[in-house]
């Protein structure tokens, strides 16, 4: 339709002529404050002395931009805002849907608890290392991770929060850090070539990276693109990054090196970013691709989930046990995502919200009680009732949340998640939940037997790395146990929220037309 | 074109992922780059090399005139390029460290993190 000569283009068919509505602008919000905030603390790194109280005020205001991005999307639909002015699917389009919008709005609020303990437990050095630029340059990338709504984007967002992890996970001066770190590295480096990979051939089948085209256009490919390969890649990529079984060796040789915060903010965003994706690309692009490979998926899940609480039960390091711990449930969310319907898929997202608070505050607590105690290992630690009560309330909790106890946070999602695997007849994945919570629970018992209950033997050396546990992190906890406790004792906005966001999945007409206002599939 | 392409992506990562294999860190470093180009080449390949023309429209048409060269995967290309090589960047310089710090790039022998001689948590007391 060639114009002829003489005439006016009409910019209008490739440009995005209005602009962009100030009230939209909220969307890249999260992404945007934690980028500038960053930046800002590269610029100041020799002020050791304010970069803890700048990056605590960049990171609060990220929670507001991220609750207010998410009261919007829960009441009127998917936001959507398109870079560059080229309509999509060429220009790059940030979409914030219930799932994005819920997940970055408890990924905020978990980099702010976690930066707060962070001014206690960062010293000069690591403030000196940048650990602050890297902490708000990874929630840049979490938040982008969540909100993009283009494939190749969200391989940009993934690269970002990897590359300002590899730099948390440097900083300290112990030489575990460095035998832990290159194994996450090299690990990680190759899930996301694996991402890039099948990114590619996504492109090469369809001509689009954008998730809601992509969505459209699936339907019309029927049976002529190699789709289960796709998939397949896509599994893997993201599997690895959400530590499932059998691609998460790299989780248990590294995320008990660094310093203890980094440790939380890891083990409470990194692997759910993986899920996400693994929702994101699987539910929503390829449904057809995922009820295929399902029964899989459920075998993965519950090895996840077994192997992940075995490992846990042998460990005498309160940070390794915990890690394995995580990786047991990334195998709770797979199983939400094998079922795959409304109930399985809202099941794993309430998992995630509740994973998302409930991991970071036990490696903080992990923190605590090396403070309290003077060491990690179960083998040393003893007669913390006596000396930290506070603290042991506060295990005490933390546990029934992570072992899906009531009044803790974990008993919700794994209801959700046990009801919809018995309704879609998988007796035999709701068996697993169920024996993974019990023996979490004899895994933290023991702790609790062990650290708290144990009588204190004298131990001089033990006493002598023994100091006071900062009322700042004491704060941490209890601003991570309050929102945990809070979906433990009165579920019912938090499972609708989540029931939101699976249906928004599932069904993401909303999305493709907030993507694309007014014009019909080509 | 496309097949020799194509050929070229499946011998890049035969060779990568061989190397990727090693238990020392030098070649599986040298490995992940092969990998890396090879997911580049395969991108471009994914684009179609079907013209050299560039993609300028003139200012009177909605279409360029005839077949032009796929812009797009060269700024993906481009995109990945740029991360992948400062990722080897921080990489290199951590398998030095890690060479110097722990006296070995045998990944075999790097068990600082997970030591092979950890007792099991106490049986009871």
């Amino acid at each position: 339709m060639a114009a002829t000569g003489g005439t006016a283009i009409d910019l209008a068919a490739a440009i995005i002529t209005a602009p962009t509505a100030p009230a939209d602008w909220l969307v890249i919000a999260p992404v945007v404050i934690p980028l500038l905030t960053g930046a800002l603390l590269v610029a100041l790194r020799h002020r050791t002395g304010v970069q803890g109280a700048i990056a605590l005020a960049g990171l609060a205001l990220t929670i507001v931009c991220a609750a207010l991005l998410f009261a919007r999307v829960s009441a009127q639909g998917p936001i959507v805002m398109t870079m560059g002015r080229w309509l999509p699917p060429f220009g790059i389009s940030f979409a914030a849907d219930a799932l994005g919008a819920l997940l970055s709005l408890t990924a905020s609020i978990v980099g702010f608890i976690a930066a707060l303990y962070s001014l206690r437990d960062i010293d000069i050095a690591g403030r000196r290392y940048g650990f602050y630029p890297f902490l708000t340059l990874m929630m840049a990338g979490v938040g982008g991770a969540f909100l993009t709504g283009d494939v190749f984007n969200l391989y940009v967002w993934f690269e970002v929060f990897v590359i300002s992890s590899f730099g948390l996970l440097v900083v300290g001066d112990d030489e575990a850090r460095i035998d832990g770190a290159v194994k996450y590295a090299i690990l990680n480096l190759i899930a996301t070539t694996l991402f890039l990979i099948a990114t590619g051939y996504l492109y090469g089948v369809f001509g689009t990276l954008n998730m809601a085209d992509l969505h459209r256009k699936m339907a019309a490919v029927g049976s002529e693109a190699p789709m289960m390969t796709l998939a397949t890649l896509y599994l893997v990529a993201f599997g690895m990054k959400a530590a499932a079984f059998p691609v998460n060796f790299w989780l248990p040789a590294s995320y008990h090196t660094p310093k203890i915060v980094t440790s939380a903010l890891f083990g409470g965003l990194l692997t759910k970013i993986g899920l996400y994706a693994l929702l994101r690309v699987l539910v929503m692009i390829m449904p057809a691709e995922r009820l295929a490979l399902s029964p899989l998926i459920g075998w993965i899940a519950a090895a996840t989930m077994l192997l992940g609480v075995l490992g846990a039960l042998a460990q005498s390091d309160i940070r390794r046990m915990v890690g394995f711990v995580l990786i047991s449930g990334v195998g709770v969310m797979l199983s939400g995502l094998a079922v795959g319907d409304a109930a399985g898929l809202s099941g794993a997202i309430l998992y995630a919200v509740h994973s998302m608070l409930v991991v970071t505050a036990l490696y903080l607590l992990a923190g605590m009680i090396r403070d309290a105690g003077g060491s990690f290992s179960l083998e040393a630690l003893a007669g913390l009732y006596d000396r930290a009560p506070v603290l042991a309330a506060g295990a005490l909790l933390l546990a029934f949340a992570i072992a899906g106890l009531p009044p803790g946070s974990g008993l919700w999602p794994k209801i959700v998640l046990v009801r919809a695997s018995l309704d879609a007849g998988a007796g035999w994945l709701a068996a697993v939940i169920l024996v993974t919570g019990l023996l979490t629970t004899v895994a933290f018992g023991r702790v609790f037997l062990l650290a708290f209950w144990r009588e204190n033997a004298d131990n001089p050396a033990l006493a002598e790395r023994r100091r006071k546990v900062p009322h700042l992190a004491f704060a941490a906890l209890i601003a991570l146990l309050a929102p945990s406790l809070a979906m433990g004792l009165y579920p019912e906005p938090f499972v609708a929220a989540a029931k939101n966001a699976a249906a928004g999945l599932l069904e993401p007409t909303p999305y493709v037309d907030a993507v694309f206002p007014g014009r019909a599939a080509p | 074109m496309e097949t020799a392409l194509s050929l070229t992506v499946g011998l890049f990562f035969i060779a990568g992922i061989y190397l990727m294999l090693s238990k020392h860190i030098i070649r599986v470093l040298l490995g992940i780059v092969l990998f890396g180009n090879a997911v580049n080449l395969l991108i471009f390949t994914a684009g179609r090399v079907a013209s050299k023309t560039p993609p300028i429209i003139s200012e009177s048409a909605y279409l360029p005139a005839g077949a032009t060269a796929n812009p797009l995967p060269q700024a993906l290309i481009l995109t990945a390029i740029v991360i992948s090589f400062s990722f080897f960047a921080f990489l290199l310089v951590l398998a030095y460290r890690a060479y110097n710090d722990l006296g070995t790039d045998d990944t075999g022998r790097m068990r600082l993190a997970e030591p092979e001689s950890e007792n099991p948590p106490p049986m009871g007391y």
